[in-house]
């Protein structure tokens, strides 16, 4: 049957035009409940004997969509014209509600009931669009209960008195979402149902929000139409706001029109903008611009900094802007950057949070609802006042809450409770908040994902080996050097003398692309997650533990099937020919570091294997020798390795994570390889190449590396990567420590390496600082790094062993996922630091211990020190009653009768010890052992 | 964006190997020795054919074989903006060509030489797959109009968006972007005559998008077939037979 619909639509030259489109009503759409004799059941999905059946509408969708998550919801139809209305006002519930859908445990069904014949509802004059679709929820639902017969209580779900009013009228049963979820007789799911704008205002539980006392905090946002024209006149800018993740009072919007970053001081200026808003921005007139900071940082709650692990990268550390507060340098400070508030949000990024209720006590008369504070893990979100009527289940909990709305009479947004994730401190509770927290996909494998690995056992099979484009390198003696325990091993190593003296030194990398082939589920996935995630007691992977720790994985005494850059080189390691190929090889070892290591130390040893490692070792030096020459930086970081006890997980014993030659040598032709590939995608595909460059940083950057040094009396040369990397061999204190320190405070000041497709840039801007390298790409990991995936195919269809898929030729597309490798990278290492957070708080709740710590920064209130043992940073404060003076241009702090006085990189002794401020709210607390010292002195 | 949604049907309703609803009629222009309407839902052409006659341009005359012209023109009204279009645009000449082609390979042109055939369509309603509707419209008047052919040659396209291969693509979906596969098809000699895409495809998925267009041109040949027959009986009883 067919329906002709015709509407108005405006064209983006601003003409009306009418447009007609054909809609065509069906005959086969069916009801989706198995019992139906009348219906083709094959599709069903809706339970056996429903009670009730329930029909949504858009806005129980677009408020409750938390709700309708909880298992307690089920048997639920999904009109198609409520799939619309939610896409077109909110892609991401839209994409939550298609899950729910698709989910198969779940029993949501889609009815398509503007294609159907009996439900299909023509425009009426006179009626809103929204009427309409109202109507026609309703005329679906009374379709329902005549098809289904008294069977079945279909029972509409909405929130508008007057569809609820129409709905009793027609004969149709409806309820509030609220009396339909008390009536389920489970309390706590009323946690989850968001409260509609009209009940809000009776909230007379919490003092401060009765009517009469409420006052406006915040400014209104300007209406849509006037951002949009100030947008065009150049007054206001339009940028993503970033929440500084040390100080959540401070806030950033890169924005185009100006070409800098505005700072944003204080939540009043941030004017209820979250983390990720796309924000309007107005610039204040520029004799605000500056000193505010101190200001907004003691005018709101002042947060105390935890004891963390030392920022890996600028884009980790808090911004230089004060480095010591409360001084009296502002008359000389460097001219300040644009400052700004926010005058409306574009678009929000609200999702849910994890963190904990702020520990209150139990108001009188509880078991009622009470109005609680939700504090996010994620420090840079404010806090979210919730509603709850299990306030004493909650408070050793950690939850995750959903922000629902901001307005200007209230400090803080309000939200509403979606569920319990465990106890606080607990490890797995707490690893669960870090992925969480981190937007890392840690469900297991989808059947369809699976369904794409190779059947198992798998084993070369002989077409491999008699494929054309698949070399049998099983003759090399091939062996892989990684980290004790390793099962995922990426790559494998073989190197062989030549009569000419050369040698034939080639890397073997797992095929991965072999297996995952692109536009699979399996690949999807794999895309999805970007990389694998190492967390310290757990791993959670990018591709299905079959191919990761089997059928990829280049274990010893098996063939496999490997990517291969073979080289041949003169033993002063100079490459004289590259070659790339498939290939088929069998790994004679798989070594670790230490045993690597140990081979190569002990000389009675002069077996095959120990002789190529050593031929390596020699090469992989000279190797190294010349990338430094080049001024690639040897920056150092202070990674720990934790041993975990296998019963319990706990972990037993923190140290520092030792790195030896080996790691160095497998280190060094792993880079020349990615080098190699990189120069060979590039000169294929000129435009759509994924490398990785890190960008140089600015001399702003390195601000604070200058003045620490030269609070030491250390001179850096920072022109160039050439000149630091030469200043910082020189680095040498009076300690072997010293050097080291330089180091990990250099690499704090450099921004991250970032994956891009080579078509967006230009050539200068492809270099890679850290390496001193002009072109970088990352081809050695396929297992754990979908980047190298991608690469690996891209060297494929440049061998032309295959055709480039279709993405390299969407340059939109491409620039997508370049993004989100960098996203789903930089949250990896987010993870993998959480994780070892919690591990080293763990360690320490029952060992308080006295250690050596580095003071690396002086504040107003006492110093931050780095724990070169336990590779952790945080701050110690000293007591006020000592009348602590700063010296900003010595970068000390010293007592006001001069008795004692700290510096910058000063060895001090402190104590740690795992304090419990509050009830079940754990930190890590650093203290001073002050008479150490003077006793020193 | 999405054309076919999870419950597998497309923006306007069907499914992806629906076709839209056509209609047809026959002898719509008196005075042309055949003409027929063709109607591809929304998307409605009129061709009318004129001849075999003697060769107006006696030096383009060929002594084996008829010659076949064909023009190929859109109304003003026939899309939403209603713009006055030029004439003998390089669109319009090239879907000219095409017509002519088409139509040529299926006229047995050895049986009428020295004479000329002229082949007349014009869009008055433009949804989707023009190229296609004006093919069918012109087999419909070709032989309403009693020139002999080897087979009834007819057309649709397919396309290939979201990962699905869609039959019949309305203007919506032609102008997502994606590839845009039109057959001509001689369904009695089971030979594709046409085969235009201008896009790129994975050959595997090329093959199934083509057998998709080819299924539909078959859909199109059995409905022509119905048409003709109608309307042949309806001549009958006018003549008494
Ligand atoms: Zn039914």
């Amino acid at each position: 049957m067919l329906q002709s619909r015709s509407f108005v639509k405006k064209t983006k030259q601003g003409g009306v035009r009418k447009i007609v489109r054909e809609h065509y009503l069906r005959d086969d759409i069916y009801c989706g409940a198995p019992f139906c004799k009348v219906c083709d059941v094959s599709g069903a999905k809706l339970s056996d004997a429903p009670s009730p059946l329930l029909v949504v509408d858009t806005n129980v969708v677009l408020n409750q969509i938390d709700l309708l998550e909880n298992p307690a919801i089920d048997d639920v139809v999904v009109l198609s014209v409520v799939l619309q209305e939610v896409n077109n006002k909110n892609i991401s519930i839209y994409n939550r509600l298609r899950s729910l859908c698709s989910n198969a445990s779940r029993k949501f069904f889609v009815f398509s009931n503007e294609h159907h014949r009996d439900t299909y509802v023509k425009d009426m004059a006179g009626e809103t669009p929204n009427d309409r679709n109202d109507r026609a929820i309703r005329v679906a639902t009374r379709w329902y209960q005549d098809h289904l017969g008294g069977a079945v209580h279909v029972l509409l779900l909405t929130n508008d008195r007057e569809n609820k009013r129409k709905a009793i009228e027609e004969g149709i049963s409806a309820e509030t979402v609220e009396s339909y979820v008390k009536s389920l007789g489970q309390p706590e799911l009323l946690d989850l149902i968001v409260q509609p704008p009209s009940e809000d205002v009776k909230m007379e539980d919490v003092e401060d929000l009765r009517p009469s006392k409420r006052k406006v905090i915040y400014t209104e946002h300007k209406p849509m139409s006037e951002i949009t024209s100030g947008l065009l006149r150049g007054i206001f800018h339009q940028g993503k706001l970033r929440v500084n993740r040390y100080n959540p009072f401070e806030a950033y919007v890169g924005s185009e029109s100006i070409g800098d970053e505005i700072i944003i001081y204080g939540r009043t200026n941030m004017n209820r903008a979250f983390d990720g808003d796309v924000v309007a921005v107005e610039l204040l007139p520029q004799d605000q611009w500056q000193g505010e900071t101190s200001i907004a940082i003691t005018n709101e709650e002042d947060e105390e900094e935890d004891v963390h692990l030392p920022p890996s990268s600028a884009d980790d550390a808090p911004r230089a802007t004060n480095l010591v507060q409360g001084s009296t340098g502002a008359a000389n400070s460097p001219p300040s950057r644009p400052s700004g508030r926010v005058v409306g949000i574009i678009k929000r990024n609200w999702h849910s949070y994890c963190g904990s209720v702020e520990p209150m006590p139990m108001p009188a008369g509880s078991g009622g609802v009470v109005h609680a504070l939700f504090v996010s893990k994620d420090r840079r979100i404010p806090k979210i006042r919730i509603q709850t009527r299990q306030l004493d289940n909650l408070l050793d909990k950690r939850i995750v809450v959903a922000v629902d709305k901001w307005d200007v009479l209230s400090r803080y947004p309000s939200g509403h409770y979606v569920r319990t994730i465990g106890v606080i401190g607990d490890r797995d509770t707490e690893t669960e908040v870090v992925l969480l927290e981190n937007d890392v996909e840690f469900k297991p494998f989808s059947s369809q994902v699976l369904a794409c690995l190779p059947p198992l056992p798998w084993s070369v099979s002989s077409e491999d080996l008699a494929n054309p484009i698949r070399q049998d390198l099983r003759h090399l003696q091939v062996f892989s050097v990684d980290p004790p325990g390793c099962k995922d091993i990426d790559d494998a190593l073989h190197c062989t003398a030549l009569p000419s003296g050369n040698f034939e030194v080639g890397v073997h990398i797992a095929d991965v692309t072999n297996f995952v082939h692109p536009g699979t589920p399996l690949d999807d996935e794999a895309s999805k997650r970007g990389t694998s995630v190492y967390l310290v007691e757990r791993r959670i992977d990018m591709l299905p533990k079959p191919l990761t720790e089997d059928i990829c994985s280049l274990r010893a005494d098996v063939e496999r099937l490997a990517f291969s850059v073979i080289w041949e080189m003169t033993s002063e390691a100079d490459i004289i020919s590259t070659r790339f190929t498939k290939s088929v090889i069998k790994s004679s070892a798989a070594l670790s570091y230490v045993e690597a290591q140990a081979r190569m130390d002990d000389s009675r040893l002069v077996d095959p294997v120990t002789t190529d490692l050593r031929n390596m070792n020699a090469l992989a030096k000279i190797m190294r020798q010349k990338r430094i020459d080049r001024g690639a930086l040897t920056l150092a970081s202070a990674e720990v390795k934790f041993q975990i006890d296998t019963e319990t997980h706990d972990p037993l014993d923190i140290g520092m994570y030792q790195i030896r030659e080996a790691n160095q040598m497998v280190e060094e032709f792993m880079l020349a390889a990615n080098i190699s590939v990189a120069q060979k995608i590039l000169d294929h595909f000129p435009q759509c190449a994924l490398l990785r460059r890190h960008p140089t940083p600015t001399k702003e950057m390195l601000e604070p590396l200058i003045r620490t040094a030269s609070a030491v009396g250390l001179q850096l040369d920072v022109s160039s990567s050439k000149a630091l990397a030469d200043s910082l061999d020189r680095a040498v204190g009076s300690d072997p420590y010293f050097n080291k320190l330089i180091r990990i405070l250099a690499t704090r000041c450099m921004s991250q390496a970032v994956y891009f497709c080579s078509g967006e840039l230009s050539a200068p801007e492809y270099y890679h600082y850290g390496l001193a390298a002009p072109l970088y790409t990352h081809f050695t990991s396929p297992i754990r790094r979908y980047a190298d995936v991608f690469v690996h195919r891209l060297l494929a269809a440049s061998l032309g062993i295959n055709r480039l898929p279709d993405v390299f030729q969407d340059k939109a597309q491409l620039t997508n996922i370049s993004d989100n490798l960098n996203y789903r990278h930089r949250n990896a290492q987010m993870a993998s630091r959480a994780s070892v957070e919690l591990h080293t708080l763990i360690y320490f709740r029952n060992r308080p211990t006295d250690t050596e710590a580095r003071i690396v920064k002086i504040r107003s209130n006492g110093f931050i020190v780095f724990v070169p043992k336990y590779g952790i940073e945080g701050p110690v404060c000293l007591s006020k009653e000592g009348g602590w003076l700063v010296d900003e241009q010595q970068q000390r702090i010293k007592k006001s009768d001069n008795s004692i006085y700290y510096g910058v990189l000063q060895t001090v002794q402190i104590h740690m010890e795992v304090v419990e401020p509050q009830p079940n709210r754990p930190k890590l607390q650093l203290t001073l052992i002050e008479d150490t010292y003077m006793t020193k002195k | 964006m999405e054309f076919v949604n999870p419950e597998g049907l497309r923006l306007d309703g069907r499914r992806a190997t629906e076709m839209r609803q056509f209609r047809a009629e026959i002898g719509v222009v008196s005075r042309a020795d055949g003409s027929a309407v063709f109607e591809m839902g929304n998307t409605k052409v009129i061709a009318a054919v004129y001849g075999p006659r003697e060769v107006q341009n006696k030096s383009q005359q060929i002594n084996d074989k008829a010659v076949v012209r064909c023009e190929y023109s859109m109304a003003n009204f026939s899309t939403g903006d209603r713009m006055r279009k030029p004439k003998g645009d390089r669109r319009s000449t090239e879907i000219s060509l095409v017509i002519r082609q088409t139509m040529e390979a299926c006229i047995l042109t050895n049986l009428m030489p020295r004479s000329q055939i002229d082949i007349f369509v014009q869009v008055l309603q433009a949804d989707g797959g023009t190229r296609s509707a004006c093919i069918n419209a012109a087999t419909l008047a070709l032989a309403d109009a009693g020139i002999p052919m080897r087979d009834l040659v007819t057309s649709c396209s397919a396309g290939y968006l979201n990962s699905t291969a869609l039959l019949d693509l309305n203007y919506v979906e032609d102008s997502a972007g994606g590839p845009d596969v039109t057959v001509g098809f001689l369904p009695k000699l089971d030979k594709v005559t046409l085969l235009q895409m201008d896009a790129k495809l994975p050959q595997d998925t090329f093959k199934n998008v083509m057998e998709l267009a080819i299924e539909g041109c078959k859909a199109v040949a059995n409905y022509i077939r119905d048409i003709l027959m109608e309307n042949t009986k309806r001549l009958e009883c006018r003549r008494g037979v």
